[in-house]
C-alpha cells in the first residue's frame, strides 16, 4: 500500500507564442478523489489537461502520475489512466462494439478477453441495442457514453474527463453525472474540467478555478463558497423610522456592514450560525421585517469574482 | 503496487490499426470509387487520345500506356493515405492512439498497410481495364502478376512520403491539392505515356530524374522479356530506401506533432 498522489504537478508552464496558456500551475490529486479544474474558455483547463494526460509536450514543470513522469516515463503514465476528451474521440465510421474491440486489442487485451470486455462495457453504458449500429446515427449522449466506456476498458484508476457534459440536454447530462458517480463509488480517481458550475458543485471533492493560466483558488467547494463570504442576508424594516437604529446595532453587535437603500437591509454575514443571533436581536429590539431572502453563496459568486475571462 | 500492463507489440498494434482501417472500407465501400475509376477512366480516355499519334495505333500504344496508368493509379491510390491521415488528426481521434500505450508508429503504419488494399484494386482495375481493350502481354500472366506486386509495392513506399505530407499539412483539401501536383508531374514529365527521346534536353534532364521512370521501364522490361531485369532490382532497392528514410521521419513528425 502506497499513500503516494494520484497526481502531482509543479510548476506547470506551457506558451504558444507569446501568449502564456498555463503559467506555473501546481497541485496535488489524492487517490480516490474527484478534482474539477473550472474556468472560463480559454483559461487554460484542456491545455493543462493535455499536458497531464502526455498529449502535449509541458514547457517547463514536472507532472507525476501514480509516481511516474511523464515526460521520463511516458508509456507508464499512459497506462495508469483513461481519457475522454470534449470532443468525442471514437471513431465514427465504425460500430460501437467494434470500436470497443479495437480499443480494447489495442490496450494490450486478448482477443477473448477484448470481446467479453467489450460485452460487459455495452451493458454497462445500456448500448447493447446499438452495439451494431453506425455512430452516425448515434445521439450525442450515446456518443459519449460509448466514448467513456472506451477510457474504461482497462479499469484505469484515474479517469480524466474533459468537459463530460458540454452540448448533452439536461436529462442526458444527469445520466453522466450519475455514470460519473457510480466510477467514484468504484473507487476511481477523477479529473474533470467544466465551465459549469453546477457540475463542479455537485461532483467535485476539489476544484481548482483556473484563469488566464493562472490557478486562482483551490480547495472544496465550500471553501471556494466561504472565501468570496458568507450567508447573504437581506430583509425590509417596516418602520422607517427604526432603520438607523438596526444599522448601528449591527454595527456594534456584530460588527456587521450592512448595505442600506431606504429600508432595504442587506449583508454578509460573516460567521456560520450568525444569522439566528442576528434574527434574535431585531425580535428583541422589537424592529418587525419582512422580505426575509437568506442566500448561500453559490459557485457561480466564486467564479465571478474570481475569474475575468477572455472578455 | 505494480500495474504494469502487458502492451502488446508494435506487429499486434499495427495489425490492430489495418483492422479497424479495413472495417472503415467494409463499412463504405464508396471509399475505393476513386482507385477504381480512374485508372478505367485515364486508361480508356488516354489510350483512345494518343494512341494513334503516338504509336500509329491504339494497339500499338497499349504496352507503353498500361504500365504508365498503372503507376499513375499507384501514386494517385498513395496519395489518399496522406489525407486519410491528415482527417484522422482532425477528428480527435489520434488524442486517443497517443494517449494508449502502444508503439506510436502503428496507427500510421496501420493506416497504410490497410491501404495496400487500396494500392491492389486499383493494379486490377488498371490491367484489367488494359486487357478489356485489347492488351495482350506475350509473357503471360506470370509476369503481369510480377509487374503488378512490383507497383504495389512501390506505390506503397511512396505512400510514406504522402503519409509525411499529410502530417506536415495543415488540412486534408491541401493535402489533396498538393497530391495531385505531385502525382501529376511525376507521372506526366516520365516515360508514362511518351517516349522520352521526343523530349528536348531539359524536359529529358528531368524525365530521367524521375524514379518513376524506372519503374515504369523496369516493368515495361519485365513484361517484354518475362525475367526480373537489374531495373527491376534497382526499384525495389529504390523502395525499400524510401520506407527506411521515411518511415523514421513520419514518426518524428508524428510525435513532434502536438
Amino acid at each position: 500500500m502506497t499513500n503516494e498522489n494520484a497526481i502531482e504537478i509543479k510548476n506547470l508552464t506551457k506558451k504558444f507564442g507569446d501568449n502564456i496558456a498555463v503559467n506555473d500551475i501546481s497541485f496535488d490529486v489524492k487517490p480516490g478523489e474527484v478534482f474539477g479544474l473550472l474556468g472560463p474558455n480559454g483559461a487554460g483547463k484542456t491545455t493543462t489537461l493535455r499536458m497531464i494526460t502526455t498529449l502535449l509536450k509541458q514547457d517547463s514543470g514536472t507532472i507525476k502520475i501514480f509516481g511516474h513522469d511523464t515526460a521520463k516515463e511516458g508509456k507508464d503514465a499512459r497506462s495508469m489512466f483513461g481519457l475522454t476528451g470534449q470532443y468525442a474521440s471514437v471513431d465514427e465510421d465504425i460500430t460501437a462494439r467494434e470500436n470497443l474491440m479495437i480499443f480494447s486489442r489495442l490496450n494490450g487485451l486478448t482477443r477473448a478477453q477484448s470481446k467479453q470486455r467489450t460485452e460487459e462495457l455495452l451493458s454497462e453504458f445500456s448500448l447493447e441495442n446499438s452495439a451494431d449500429k453506425n455512430l452516425k446515427d448515434f445521439s450525442g449522449g450515446m456518443r459519449r457514453r460509448l466514448d467513456l466506456a472506451v477510457s474504461l476498458i482497462t479499469r484505469p484508476a484515474l479517469i480524466f474527463l474533459d468537459e463530460p457534459t458540454t452540448g448533452l440536454d439536461p436529462r442526458t447530462r444527469l445520466q453522466m453525472w450519475e455514470t460519473i458517480r457510480q466510477l467514484v463509488k468504484q473507487g476511481s480517481t477523477i479529473i474533470l474540467t467544466t465551465q459549469y458550475l453546477d457540475e463542479a458543485d455537485q461532483l467535485a471533492d476539489r476544484i481548482a478555478v483556473i484563469d488566464h493560466g493562472k490557478l486562482v483558488k483551490i480547495g472544496t467547494p465550500e471553501e471556494l463558497k466561504q472565501c468570496v463570504g458568507g450567508t447573504k442576508l437581506k430583509f425590509v424594516v417596516d418602520d422607517d423610522g427604526k432603520i438607523q437604529e438596526v444599522e448601528n446595532m449591527l454595527n456594534k453587535q456584530f460588527s456587521l456592514n450592512p448595505k442600506v437603500t431606504d429600508n432595504k437591509v442587506d449583508l454578509i454575514l460573516n460567521k456560520k450560525n450568525q444569522l439566528v443571533a442576528v434574527l434574535n436581536a431585531l425580535d428583541e429590539d422589537n424592529i418587525s421585517t419582512s422580505h426575509l431572502v437568506v442566500e448561500e453563496p453559490s459557485l457561480d459568486d466564486v467564479f465571478m469574482s474570481l475569474t475575468v475571462g477572455k472578455n | 503496487m505494480d500495474v504494469q500492463k502487458h502492451s502488446g507489440n508494435i506487429i499486434m498494434n499495427t495489425s490492430t490499426m489495418a483492422y479497424r482501417n479495413l472495417l472503415k472500407t467494409i463499412h463504405d465501400p464508396d471509399r475505393l470509387m476513386d482507385v477504381i475509376i480512374q485508372p478505367v477512366l485515364f486508361m480508356i480516355m488516354f489510350g483512345y487520345l494518343f494512341g494513334g499519334a503516338i504509336s500509329g495505333s491504339v494497339k500499338a500504344y497499349l504496352p507503353t500506356i498500361v504500365p504508365g496508368i498503372l503507376m499513375q493509379a499507384m501514386l494517385s491510390a498513395a496519395s489518399g493515405s496522406g489525407s486519410q491521415i491528415r482527417e484522422d488528426l482532425d477528428s480527435g481521434i489520434y488524442d486517443r492512439f497517443k494517449s494508449l500505450p502502444m508503439a506510436h508508429i502503428a496507427p500510421l503504419a496501420g493506416q497504410l498497410f490497410a491501404d495496400i488494399l487500396r494500392l491492389v484494386i486499383a493494379a486490377t482495375a488498371s490491367l484489367a481495364t488494359g486487357y478489356l481493350i485489347g492488351w495482350r502481354p506475350e509473357t503471360g500472366f506470370g509476369s503481369v502478376l510480377v509487374c503488378a506486386l512490383l507497383a504495389v509495392f512501390t506505390g506503397w513506399s511512396m505512400s510514406w512520403i504522402f503519409a509525411l505530407l499529410g502530417l506536415l499539412s495543415k488540412s486534408a483539401s491541401t493535402v489533396q491539392s498538393f497530391s495531385l501536383m505531385i502525382m501529376l508531374v511525376l507521372t506526366f514529365v516520365s516515360n508514362a505515356f511518351i517516349p522520352i527521346h521526343s523530349l528536348n534536353s531539359v524536359m529529358r534532364f528531368l524525365a530521367y530524374m524521375n524514379p518513376i521512370t524506372y519503374v515504369i521501364t523496369a516493368i515495361r522490361q519485365i513484361l517484354a522479356t518475362g525475367t526480373l531485369t537489374h531495373e527491376a532490382l534497382l526499384v525495389l532497392l529504390f523502395g525499400l530506401l524510401v520506407v527506411v528514410i521515411f518511415a523514421p521521419l513520419t514518426v518524428l513528425a508524428y510525435n513532434h506533432n502536438n
